[in-house]
């Protein structure tokens, strides 16, 4: 039995590399990319909470997230393609229409 | 069991921080599904085998296939990473990474209260494959059908996105 806490703290540092990762990245790939990540580490502590309280709700939920995640994937990168289209860049410094 | 989920968890932090560490978005990406793939080999050793295949399918089958055809198709370069702004920024997010680390382990320290375990346990000798089916198409039925319409809308969502603005009737080209 692998303990709560090591599996809490493995799902706290992941996200917090993905936190990292859009905060430091400016290629709006990778952001997504960190993006991904964090919702992965949200997704293994609910499994570790699933796995230690002997539920299956917490695996549904799992379920539910990625589903949302393949969805916001390809919404996502469909915006992606359509700004590098109108502004031929990928990189979130350059985009600043609403700075004026 | 141990040292099965130490080695994924070191995988799994090494990769993640490779990703964002590293320069090249494709190389980005493949150490994205590397990522994955340890996540999912935790999920098996927790007895979550339904998630643990979905997570290589959808993850780092589906998800990453799209990401790195979009790569591709965009055809990006390296990131140009030089100047004081960048490195400012670059430092203040690292920063705020680490005092969300730090809050976060801060919280872990204490103590924390456990809900009773659930009647329902996972079936350990054939996997938890039927008792999820089971679960999904009772319990959760409703959530199940109305994430059919979220795929839906995303579906046509991207379908609207990709094609463009539609231009005005009767102009040409």
């Amino acid at each position: 039995m692998i303990p709560l806490n090591w599996l809490i703290s493995l799902s706290a540092i992941v996200f917090c590399i993905g936190v990292v990762g859009v905060l430091v990245r400016r290629n709006a790939l990778v952001i997504f990319m960190s993006v991904e990540l964090m919702l992965n580490a949200a997704n293994l502590a609910f499994v570790s909470f699933a796995s230690h309280l002997k539920s299956l709700d917490g695996q549904v939920f799992v379920f539910f997230v990625m589903t949302v995640a393949a969805a916001e994937v390809a919404i996502g990168l469909a915006i992606i393609v359509h700004l590098f289209r109108l502004r031929e860049t990928v990189f979130v410094d350059e985009i600043h229409l609403l700075k004026g | 069991m141990i040292p099965l989920f130490l080695g994924f968890a070191a995988l799994l932090v090494i990769t993640s921080l490779l990703v964002v560490l590293h320069k090249n978005p494709v190389t980005s990406a493949l150490f994205l599904v590397l990522s994955f793939s340890s996540l999912a080999g935790i999920y098996l050793l927790l007895h979550a085998e339904f998630l643990g295949m979905v997570q290589i399918v959808v993850y780092a089958g589906a998800i990453m296939v799209l990401f790195l055809f979009v790569i591709m198709y965009l055809n990006l370069q390296h990131d140009v990473e030089t100047g004081v702004q960048i490195a400012v920024r670059r430092g203040i997010g690292w920063l705020a990474g680490a005092v969300l680390l730090l809050a976060g382990a801060t919280l872990l320290r204490r103590g924390w209260a456990l809900g009773p375990a659930n009647e329902m346990l996972p079936d350990a000798g054939s996997g938890n494959v039927a008792a999820i089916g089971k679960v999904l198409y009772s319990r959760y039925l409703f959530p199940f059908e109305i994430t059919s319409i979220l795929l839906l809308v995303a579906m046509i969502g991207v379908i609207i996105i990709a094609k463009g603005r539609a231009r005005p009737a009767g102009e040409n080209s």
